[in-house]
C-alpha cells in the first residue's frame, strides 16, 4: 500500500517547477497574455524538447510512455505557475488518440503531438455545452469518399493555434470523435475573448470539411470513446485547478503574514485564518480524490469515472470558492489589476465548466454509483 | 502510488475474513449478552484487541496495515466494537503502554483488554474546554499521596467508571500553563469523589461532572513524571489517528441515509429523484471518500516511518461536518415527519437521535474552530491566536 508519489514523480515536479520559475515567472505569464497568441511559440518548443506534450505518449511513437499520475504531476505544476501554453489541450488530443486510436492512427499523429511540431486540441463542445455524448450534434455526412462537416464547434481551448483538432461529431446518429486537420479547406477559427486571458478559446467552423473514414478514431468504440475523454479531460483540468488553487493559497497565506492591521499580522485573526484553514482542507482532500482517480485510470478500475467525477466536482468548488476568497481575504489590493490574485479568481471561472461543472460531476457520480 | 496489499497482507485479510465468516454470521444478534461476552473471548484469543499494542503487554503487535485491515474488515460487517473498555483502548492503554512502569502495566493493562473495568477521562473543567491547558484542579503532593480538589465537567461515562485517568495542576507557578500539569490514574470509589449526571440535549446522560474533595491519590498512581501530564496524554494520542476507521461508520450512515431517501416522498416525488437532495448525498460521498484517501495519505507517510502532525486535523474537521450535514439532511429531506420522534419515525427515530447526538464527536475531540486555528496555526504558519 503506497499513496505517494515516486521519487521519479518528485523529480519531475521539481524540475517542471524550477523550470517554469525561472522561464516563465508571473511577470512572463503576465507578458505573454497580452500578446496575440497568448503563448511563446519558442517556450512551447522548449517544453516539448523537455518532453512535456510527450509525457503520456508510448515510447515507440517519440513519448515517454508515462501513465496518468504523471500526467498530474506536469499539470499541476504548469497549473501552479498559470503557464500560458497549449500543453493541457495537446495533451489531450494525444491522450484521445493513443486511448481510442488504431494502431495506424497512433502511428499518423502521436509522434507531432509527442514532439510538439503539431499543437492539438479537443472540440467537443457545441451550442449547449454538456460535455458528453448527449451534447454532440454535429453530423458527419458521408458521400462517395469519406464524411462532410458541416457546422460549429465552441469554446475550444487553443483552437486559434491548433494544428489538429479531435472533433466529436455523429455518423448517422453514433457519436464518434474525428481527426480534422488545421489545413482542411471551409475549416476556420475565431477567437472568442475569454475571462482568463492566460487562457485561450475559439470557435470552430466546419464549412463543408471533408475528412477520409480513416480520420475517425476506430480502436474502441466512439461513444465510450469521448466518454473516456471526458474522463482525462475533467481529471486533467483538475491537475491544473489544483496547482494554482495551492499557489494563490501560498499566496494569501504569506499576505496574511505580513499584512498588519489593528497593530497585528492580520493572520492572527480567526476571521482570516479560519477561512484559509478550510481552502486548505478542500485543496488538500481534492488533491486526495485526484490522485487516486489518476490512479484508477491508469490501472483501467471499473470506478475510475466515479472517481474521477468526485474529484472533479470537489475540485471545482474548492477552486471557485477559494478564487473569491483569495480576493476577499486580500482586501483592496486584491483587487487590482496589477495584484495577482485576480489571475487565479479567473483562472477558476475558466476551469468551473471545462469538461463538466460540479453539478454535472455529482449527477453524474450520482448516475454512476447506481442512485 | 499502489494500492495493492502485499501477499502477507492479503493472508491476513484473508484470516480476518475467515474469522468473521466463522463468528459473525448473517443474522447474528449482537447486542446480546452471551453473544457478546463468547466474542470478545474470541477477539482476545486472536489479541485482536489492543491489536497495536506490544505483545510484551498483552497487545497484538500487528502493524500498521494490519491494523487498518482489521479495522476496515471488521467495520465492513458491522461487527461490534473491538473490546468493551472504550476509553481505556482508545486513551488509558496506549498512555500506560507508552509512559507506565512495570508495575502499572501489569496492574492495568489486562483488565482494559478483558474490559473487566471501565476508564473515564478527567480532562475538560468548567474554565477549561477548548483552552484544556488552563485547566485548574489541584493536585498538591502530601507524603504518598496527592491530595485533589476541584471539579471537572463532561465526563464521558463516568457514573458506570470505576477508574479515571486524571489532568491536575501540580505546579500553579509554571511559566507554561502546559507544564505543571500531572497526570493520575485514580479509583472512582476513592472517598471524596462524586459523580453528577448531565443530561445532554438528547434527553440522554452520558456524560458527568465529578467533583474532586480532598481526594487521596497513591503517588504509584501517578502516570509519568510530575509536571509532564499534558505530554503523557494529550499531546502523545492527539494526532495518531489517522481517521480512517471513522470512515466505515460514515458510510453506513450514508447508505441509510440514501435509503431513507430512496423510501421518503418529497414534493411529489421520491426524495432520492429530487437532484438538490442527490447533489447533497453525493457531495457527503465525496467529501467520505476524500477522508479515506487523506487517511492513506496519511498512512503512507507512517509507514515511510515519518510521523504523523496536525494534519490529522484535516480528517476531524471533514468528520465533524459531515456529522451535521448528515443530520441535517437526514431530518430536513423528511419535511414536517422529520420533527417526529420514537417509534413513529422513521427508522424507528435513527435520524432524529442522529441529529440531536453529533455534539459527541463534533465537540468532543476539539471543536471544529480549535481544528481550524491547528491547521492555520501549525500547517500554514500563520500567528498563533
Amino acid at each position: 500500500m503506497n499513496f505517494g508519489f515516486t521519487e521519479e514523480q518528485e523529480l519531475l515536479r521539481d524540475g517542471v517547477r524550477k523550470f517554469l520559475a525561472e522561464r516563465c515567472p508571473m511577470s512572463e505569464v503576465r507578458r505573454l497574455s497580452e500578446t496575440a497568441e497568448g503563448f511563446s511559440r519558442d517556450l512551447w518548443l522548449e517544453t516539448a524538447r523537455l518532453g512535456w506534450p510527450g509525457l503520456a505518449v508510448a515510447e515507440e511513437y517519440g513519448g515517454a510512455g508515462q501513465g496518468f499520475v504523471d500526467l498530474v504531476v506536469l499539470l499541476e505544476e504548469t497549473g501552479r505557475a498559470l503557464h500560458p501554453s497549449p500543453l493541457l489541450s495537446t495533451t489531450l488530443a494525444g491522450v484521445a488518440i493513443s486511448d481510442s486510436g488504431s494502431e495506424a492512427q497512433r502511428a499518423r499523429w502521436l509522434p507531432g503531438l509527442a514532439s510538439g511540431e503539431t499543437i492539438g486540441t479537443v472540440a467537443l463542445l457545441e451550442a449547449s455545452d454538456f460535455p458528453g455524448a448527449d451534447g454532440v450534434r454535429l453530423e458527419a455526412r458521408r458521400d462517395a469518399d469519406g464524411l462532410v462537416l458541416d457546422g460549429e464547434k465552441r469554446f475550444v481551448a487553443d483552437g486559434a493555434a491548433a494544428d489538429l483538432f479531435v472533433v466529436a461529431c455523429r455518423i448517422e446518429g453514433s457519436p464518434v470523435l474525428a481527426i480534422v486537420d488545421r489545413g482542411a479547406t471551409g475549416l476556420e477559427t475565431v477567437d472568442v475573448p475569454c475571462i482568463d486571458s492566460t487562457k485561450r478559446l475559439a470557435t470552430l467552423r466546419l464549412g463543408g470539411v471533408r475528412i477520409s473514414r480513416d480520420a475517425v478514431l476506430s480502436g474502441r468504440p466512439g461513444d465510450e470513446a469521448l466518454e473516456r475523454l471526458v474522463d482525462r479531460g475533467a481529471a486533467a483540468v483538475s491537475a491544473e485547478m489544483l496547482g494554482a488553487a495551492d499557489a494563490a493559497l501560498a499566496l494569501t497565506v504569506a499576505y496574511a503574514k505580513e499584512r498588519i492591521q489593528f497593530g497585528s499580522p492580520i493572520g492572527r485573526f480567526q476571521g482570516v485564518k479560519h477561512p484559509l484553514a478550510e481552502l486548505y482542507v478542500d485543496v488538500e482532500s481534492s488533491k486526495s480524490l485526484l490522485h487516486d482517480a489518476a490512479w484508477a485510470l491508469d490501472q483501467g478500475a471499473a470506478d475510475a469515472s466515479k472517481a474521477v467525477s468526485l474529484a472533479k466536482a470537489y475540485a471545482t468548488e474548492t477552486f471557485s470558492r477559494l478564487g473569491i476568497d483569495v480576493v476577499q481575504l486580500h482586501g483592496g489590493i486584491g483587487y487590482t489589476w496589477e495584484y495577482d490574485a485576480q489571475l487565479y479568481l479567473k483562472r477558476a471561472k475558466w476551469a468551473r465548466p471545462a469538461f463538466g461543472d460540479a453539478d454535472h460531476h455529482y449527477d453524474r457520480a450520482a448516475a454512476l454509483g447506481g442512485m | 502510488m499502489d494500492f495493492h496489499l502485499t501477499p502477507e497482507e492479503e493472508a491476513f485479510r484473508a484470516e480476518v475474513r475467515a474469522f468473521l465468516d466463522a463468528n459473525l454470521p448473517p443474522g447474528t444478534n449482537t447486542a446480546s449478552f452471551g453473544f457478546l461476552s463468547e466474542w470478545n473471548r474470541k477477539l482476545r484469543e486472536k489479541r485482536w484487541i489492543g491489536f497495536s499494542w506490544p505483545k510484551e503487554v498483552g497487545g497484538g503487535g500487528g502493524s500498521l496495515m494490519q491494523q487498518v485491515i482489521l479495522k476496515e474488515e471488521m467495520a465492513k460487517r458491522k461487527a461490534p466494537p473491538l473490546g468493551t473498555c472504550f476509553m481505556g483502548l482508545a486513551w488509558v492503554g496506549p498512555a500506560i503502554v507508552q509512559y507506565g512502569t512495570d508495575e502499572q502495566k501489569r496492574r492495568f493493562i489486562p483488565d482494559i483488554l478483558d474490559g473487566r473495568v471501565q476508564w473515564c477521562t478527567g480532562y475538560s473543567e468548567p474554565g477549561a474546554g477548548s483552552d484544556l491547558a488552563a485547566l485548574q484542579c489541584r493536585g498538591v503532593r502530601d507524603g504518598s499521596h496527592y491530595v485533589v480538589n476541584g471539579q471537572k465537567i463532561w465526563t464521558s461515562i463516568a457514573m458506570w467508571s470505576q477508574w479515571m485517568i486524571l489532568l491536575v495542576r501540580t505546579d500553579p507557578n509554571a511559566k507554561v500553563k502546559h507544564d505543571g500539569i500531572t497526570c493520575l490514574l485514580v479509583e472512582m470509589s476513592t472517598p471524596g469523589i462524586t459523580v453528577r449526571p448531565l443530561k445532554n440535549m438528547s434527553g440522554g446522560t452520558m456524560f458527568s461532572e465529578v467533583f474532586f474533595d480532598d481526594v487521596r491519590v497513591p503517588v504509584e498512581n501517578r502516570l509519568g513524571v510530575e509536571g509532564d501530564g499534558w505530554r503523557v496524554t494529550i499531546s502523545a494520542l492527539a494526532n495518531e489517528r489517522s481517521g480512517i476507521a471513522e470512515v466505515e461508520g460514515l458510510r453506513r450512515n450514508l447508505d441509510a441515509l440514501r435509503d431513507l431517501a430512496r423510501r421518503t416522498e418529497r414534493r411529489g416525488r421520491k426524495a432520492l429523484e429530487d437532484p438538490t437532495i442527490r447533489r447533497r448525498i453525493v457531495r457527503a460521498e465525496a467529501r467520505i471518500e476524500a477522508m479515506r484517501l487523506n487517511g492513506m495519505r496519511f498512512l503512507t507517510r507512517q509507514l515511510r516511518g515519518e510521523p504523523l502532525g496536525s494534519e490529522t486535523s484535516i480528517n476531524k474537521l471533514h468528520r465533524a461536518t459531515l456529522e451535521v450535514d448528515l443530520g441535517e439532511l437526514a431530518i430536513e429531506l423528511q419535511g414536517s415527519a422529520g420533527l417526529v420522534t420514537g417509534r413513529d419515525a422513521a427508522d424507528g427515530g435513527r435520524w432524529q437521535r442522529f441529529a440531536l447526538n453529533w455534539p459527541e464527536v463534533v465537540i468532543g475531540g476539539g471543536t471544529p474552530n480549535i481544528q481550524k486555528n491547528i491547521i492555520a496555526e501549525r500547517i500554514l504558519g500563520l500567528p498563533h491566536d
